[in-house]
């Protein structure tokens, strides 16, 4: 049952205007951005920053603003005999599907061409995650206030927060604290973020990691161990499924 | 067939709906009356599973409906405003209702979607229809597997006299095969030779449960529409 709906969600979104646009742009600026120079380190460099702000963007805002305009759709779904977790899931199955698909094509696949080394996947991956886990986030934000224009308004502040704010709080901190070792408190902060993880993990592979001097070693040394990583991956996946769980809570009790 | 028991659900302050209970039996046909926002939607809503009351249960068939989905499958549902996805074209939305319902009953009843045309429309995308034709598919899709009940929220706001005409016939049709139908609506003369029962509700209580003949001899109004006026004053 799910599997048809998440077919018709898919087949809807991947006609979507706002989508196909998302899309190309995403291949434009990738193709471009390894077109322009000959060190594919510097391209994976500026697209890392593109995956990490404008993916969570799109995928916050799309998702939101979907769901929206799908009420009085999901309301008429809601009335046939379908469970609400189904519902629910293939909705956010079908987002996230479709987002992805079109991160895949818009940058998984010219990284994989022009790139294809390990730091490649690694960025391909955290966008993965980034679209998954701010759908997610979307549905959470969507299911918990009931008016759009302010829905619209948490999930831009969210984003805001996941990509702005978090850092500056972090930052602050920093300098509040700078004559205790922030080390290990760091670690813990940043894993605490989905963005600034994705971040890390590509910077690590990218062997930039000695411009950051002792904070960048530690890391370093956290993140490259075999725990580091698999702890990391396994945060990345706690945050795709955290919210969408929430949110599906909510869903089930909700009055449509 | 659906028996609602002192069923109790507030929004915030408003109370939506306050201790209602009611019988709805097999081939009867009713209308829910009452003025704007006085819990006609909500009380539908609450017997579809999509509003959870605060207090009071709704049982199907002896069955409390909580927690429950598969009744559905015996319901057909006209929602008061039917918005799809924007690029499923009306032939989609078809199929999709029908790959979500398959195993629910084996003949589908495409009736009404040949007596409103829109087998002609089957390409078109749901953005570019109009708020009727919408209604149409609306209507159409509650129509369509042959459910045993059938719940229609204003089914003839935004429809054209023709078409409207055409949904009534329907709904006199499937009453006579013995079925449940609960219609809400402002449109009163047009209900007169459809409606064999009146739920009247005000400020979220259900004022009376009658049948035509026990209103018409109360009010001594043959017309509905006399009928509740004469109730309202």
């Amino acid at each position: 049952m799910m599997q048809t709906m998440i077919k018709y969600v898919v087949l809807d979104l991947i006609k979507n205007r706002i989508i196909l646009v998302y899309t190309f742009f995403l291949l434009l600026m990738s193709v471009g951005m390894f077109s322009m120079d000959e060190n594919t380190t510097k391209g994976i460099m500026s697209l890392m920053n593109l995956v990490l702000i404008i993916i969570p963007l799109v995928s916050i805002i799309f998702s939101t603003i979907y769901v929206y305009n799908s009420s009085e759709f999901i309301e008429l779904l809601a009335a046939q005999p379908l469970k609400r977790k189904s519902l629910w899931l293939s909705i956010y199955s079908g987002l996230a599907l479709s987002l992805s698909l079109a991160f895949m094509i818009g940058v998984g696949i010219p990284v994989l061409l022009f790139d294809g080394t390990l730091t490649g996947w690694v960025l391909v991956l955290s966008g993965l995650f980034q679209t998954i886990i701010f759908t997610g986030i979307a549905l959470l934000a969507a299911v918990k206030t009931r008016d759009k224009a302010k829905g619209i308004g948490v999930a831009i502040f969210l984003w805001f927060f996941f990509t702005l704010i978090y850092d500056g709080l972090v930052l602050l901190l920093l300098f509040q604290f700078s004559d205790y070792p922030l080390e290990k408190p760091m670690i813990a902060l940043s894993m605490l973020n989905p963005v600034d993880l994705s971040r890390i993990l590509i910077l690590l592979k990218l062997d930039i990691s000695a411009l950051m001097g002792y904070t960048g070693a530690v890391f370093s040394n956290f993140f490259g161990s075999g725990f580091g990583m698999l702890l990391s991956v396994l945060i990345l996946f706690l945050w795709s499924a955290v919210p969408v769980w929430f949110s599906l809570k909510q869903f089930q009790r909700k009055d449509l | 067939m659906i028996i609602a028991s002192n069923v109790t659900k507030t929004f915030g302050k408003l109370k939506a709906l306050d201790n209602v209970s009611v019988m709805c039996s097999k081939g009867q046909t009713i209308a829910l009356i009452g003025p704007n926002g006085s819990g006609k939607t909500t009380l539908i809503k609450s017997m579809l599973g999509m509003v959870v009351p605060d207090s009071g249960f709704i049982t199907f068939d002896e069955h409390n409906i909580l927690h429950n989905w598969n009744y559905r499958s015996r319901i057909g549902y006209m929602p008061q405003i039917g918005r799809y996805p924007d690029n499923m074209r009306i032939g989609h939305v078809f199929e999709m209702m029908k790959d979500l319902r398959k195993n629910s009953t084996a003949s589908t009843d495409e009736e009404l979607i040949t007596a409103f045309g829109l087998d002609k429309l089957m390409h078109k995308k749901m953005q570019t229809l109009s708020g009727g034709t919408r209604q149409k598919v609306s209507a159409s899709l509650a129509f369509l597997f042959n459910p045993d009940v059938l719940i229609l929220d204003e089914p003839t706001a935004g429809l054209d006299p023709v078409a409207s005409e055409i949904l009534k016939q329907k709904m006199i049709q499937e009453k006579e095969k013995g079925k449940l139908i609960l219609i809400t609506s402002h449109v009163l003369s047009e209900l007169d030779d459809v409606v064999s029962e009146i739920i009247y509700m005000q400020d979220g209580q259900l004022k009376f449960h009658k049948s035509l003949e026990q209103l018409q001899e109360d009010t001594g109004q043959q017309k509905l529409a006399k009928a509740i006026a004469q109730i309202m004053k």
